[in-house]
């Protein structure tokens, strides 16, 4: 009889953290591990998720990472079956040098097939491909009662809705088939074009999503006034020529050993570095990368999340409607550049029209725009009030995977559906994100 | 293409290290009792690159169906450059106080059909003139301890035999390697607590495939055991039988 194992686990922002009691499934034949009474659990995929969506503390986690064998590859129609545990860099090295190319990859290699279909996630490419859902032609859900449905498109169409973003709380998923996308050949053809205010970058990045499949923008956050929301769009497409020289794949070569004492990424720092970033790209650079490097760039510094030190560190990410996106951005990054907190990241992204499949899912056609903040606590947290009243009045959302703390209210506002998912809740499934938006519902 | 025979290639140390070997290309021939777990490790080993891989599923307590087995083994493979042997399990000490039974189920699974199996490859490895046999002991066979002295005693059995087959075969030019791991975070120990001295099946199956690169005899997984463990061999009998370990 396998027991939970006490253990501390901490998601990736290293702000919300708690013993829980570990099981595990270590492949998809098994059964759902049997809890004592009254003892809540979650699928826990690799921790990449920022807050307490990925965390149950005080009761139980269900690791999911040693159930990762791939089931099946289908190297001319590119489909691709595999157990849940599996991570998405394990699944490059096997279909990227047969061409292919999972449709939709968020900013590290580091998650698993579950944790993406949970939080149905997003990549630099959603104005064309919609979102990691979209992608998913059918999966296989356990649920705390033994019961194992088959969910796709035309079976349980109605689990699949409500499982896809489902924040892991419907139960398990075992295992997952991909549709991939076909590729050329591993290199990007990348472009960085720097756009001195947030007029000409939204004008900028709405231009490229015609243009190119790949679209991400970098914001100055401390740049204020008529430079308020200047910033740095990098747009790509697959580069189709092969045989010439290029660079090698980009290796870790870097890591933070252990969590200094402090924050390495304070305000005054993080103003430098952002002018600095912004003034190398005077002119526009174009270059060839190796989709490694131009999907996860932070994959390359291993543990980068320690630099934030033992308080760590809150993502900010929201999305607001297109109609008077413009406007609300601009207000964000006000209320930002104004509350002096200094955001040490800040990306923002167009979302595309392709319907998202989950109930729960993220993305909406608009904008994202998402800010990094080391924990500085309550003046913080003022801050992200003001930022709160903002998207609520926009009529927008903020990422469950990314939150630690938004209050219960914005949840259901940004979540209308939240009623009809909380029927497809597993009995035994819970987690810390889950009780706190559904506290007093 | 390595030519590769593995017994007992459901337990995650034994996946651990077909996963390295695949990833290399090699050619791998699976036996484990559950067959929809051993056919599902099979699929999963060809994505990951290895040749070829074929599986079967046998209980290994039956041991008059080995020479079939190897038989059928050493066709599909053309011979064998390495055979590691995996399977094992491990009782609650307790109940195999209690239970004969259950205490020679223990020693038959752990050691006797490890020896009945070993038997018949040596000969085979012998007239091929070389080869590997990598067998799964444990650092729990170098001394018994009231915490798992069942199961220990049959990881000392079989130490010993490997130990003296060594000797055998070393004219021959077969390498005989002897892994002693210490506590693995594997389904066999699902039911015990971690602590800090525990390894991940992916760090010992990494020492595995290295220790039968460098042709070793013997290897300790991870090598702080070797010398923790000469500690523990070395404490006298008269004191050893007074501490709780
Ligand atoms: C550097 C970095 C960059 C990122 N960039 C992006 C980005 O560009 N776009 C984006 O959308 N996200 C991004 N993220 C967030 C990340 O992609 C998501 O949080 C992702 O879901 C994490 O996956 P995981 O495997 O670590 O799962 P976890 O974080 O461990 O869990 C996530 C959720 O999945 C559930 N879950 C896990 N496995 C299963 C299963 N088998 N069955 C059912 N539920 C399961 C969990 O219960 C939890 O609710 C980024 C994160 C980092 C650290
Ligand atoms: N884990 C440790 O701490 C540790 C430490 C030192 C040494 N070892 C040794 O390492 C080896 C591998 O163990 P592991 O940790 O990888 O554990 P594991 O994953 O539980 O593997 C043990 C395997 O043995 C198989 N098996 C048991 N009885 C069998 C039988 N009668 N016929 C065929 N197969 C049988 C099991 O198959 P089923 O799943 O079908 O039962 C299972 O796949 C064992 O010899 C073990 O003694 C382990």
């Amino acid at each position: 009889m396998a027991r939970g194992q006490p253990r501390l686990v901490c998601s990736w922002g290293n702000v919300a953290r708690g013993t829980h009691s570990v099981y595990r499934l270590s492949s998809r034949f098994e059964d759902f591990p049997s809890l004592p009474a009254h003892t809540s659990i979650l699928p826990f995929g690799n921790g990449r998720s920022y807050g307490d969506s990925c965390l149950n503390v005080g009761g139980a986690l269900l690791d999911m990472r040693s159930m990762d064998r791939f089931i099946h590859f289908d190297a001319q129609r590119g489909t691709l079956r595999c157990e849940a545990g599996v991570q998405l860099g394990e699944i490059l090295r096997i279909v990227a040098p047969a061409g292919w190319l999972p449709c939709v990859l968020p900013g590290t290699q580091y998650v698993t097939v579950g944790g993406a279909i949970a939080n149905d996630v997003h990549g630099k490419n959603h104005h064309r491909d919609g979102s990691f859902g979209c992608h998913v032609t059918q999966f296989e859900l356990l649920r705390s009662n033994g019961e194992r449905l088959l969910c796709s498109p035309q079976t349980n169409s109605d689990a699949l809705a409500a499982t896809i973003g489902g924040l892991g709380l419907t139960g398990v998923i075992t295992w997952a088939e991909l549709q991939l996308t076909r590729v050329a050949g591993p290199w990007m053809a990348v472009e960085s074009v720097r756009c001195r205010d947030l007029g000409e970058l939204l004008a900028l990045t709405s231009a490229s999503s015609q243009s190119h499949a790949y679209t991400v923008a970098w914001v100055d956050c401390a740049a204020r006034r008529k430079r308020l929301g200047r910033g740095i769009l990098q747009r790509a497409n697959p580069a189709d020529d092969g045989g010439a020289a290029r660079p090698a794949a980009s290796r870790r070569w870097l890591a933070v050993p252990f969590t200094p004492p402090v924050s390495m990424l304070n305000p005054a720092m993080t103003r430098v570095f952002n002018a600095l970033h912004y003034t190398r790209h005077s002119a526009p650079m174009r270059s060839i990368q190796h989709y490694q490097q131009f999907f996860f760039p932070l994959d390359g510094i291993r543990h980068w999340n320690r630099l934030y030190g033992p308080r760590g560190f809150y993502q900010y990410q929201c999305a607001v409607p297109r109609d008077g996106a413009g406007d609300s951005i601009r207000r964000l990054l006000e209320a930002t550049a104004a509350s002096g907190e200094g955001s040490s990241l800040a990306v923002l992204k167009f979302f595309g029209e392709r319907p998202s499949p989950g109930l729960l899912s993220f993305p909406r056609p608009g904008v994202t725009l998402a800010l990094d903040f080391p924990n500085r606590g309550a003046r913080l947290e003022r801050l992200f009030a003001r930022l709160d009243a903002i998207v609520a009045e926009a009529g927008g959302r903020l990422y469950p995977a990314k939150d630690a703390r938004m209050p219960a209210s914005l949840f259901r506002a940004g979540y209308p559906q939240w009623q009809t998912f909380s029927r497809f809740v597993d009995a035994r499934c819970s987690s810390s994100f889950w009780q706190r938006v559904m506290a007093d519902a | 293409m390595r030519k590769i025979l593995i017994i007992g290639a459901t337990s995650a140390i034994a996946e651990a290290s077909a996963r390295v070997w695949a990833n290399r290309g090699a050619a791998l021939y699976l036996v484990g009792r559950d067959p929809a777990r051993v056919a599902a490790i099979a699929a999963d080993l060809r994505i990951r690159g290895a040749a070829i891989v074929a599986h079967e599923a046998q209980d290994l307590n039956d041991f008059a169906a080995h020479e079939a087995m190897l038989d059928r083994a050493a066709l599909a493979l053309g011979g064998f450059d390495i055979v590691l042997i995996a399977h094992g399990r491990l009782e609650d000490q307790r109940a195999c106080e209690e239970s004969v039974d259950l205490a020679m189920q223990e020693i038959r699974i752990n050691a006797l059909s490890v020896v009945a199996v070993c038997t018949r490859i040596a000969p085979r490895l012998s007239a091929q003139g070389g080869g590997t046999l990598a067998v799964l002991s444990s650092i729990a066979g170098d001394r018994g301890r009231r915490s798992n002295y069942v199961y220990g005693s049959a990881k000392a059995l079989v130490s010993a035999y490997l130990s003296g087959l060594r000797q055998r075969l070393h004219s021959s030019g077969v390498q005989v390697l002897t892994i002693k791991p210490g506590p693995v975070d594997t389904p066999m120990t699902a039911a015990l607590r971690k602590g800090p001295l525990w390894a991940s099946p992916q760090s010992v199956a990494a020492g595995i495939v290295r220790g039968i690169e460098r042709r070793r005899d013997v290897i300790y997984l991870p090598g702080f055991w070797r010398p923790i463990m000469w500690i523990v061999r070395g404490i006298p009998e008269g004191l050893f039988k007074r501490i709780r370990l």
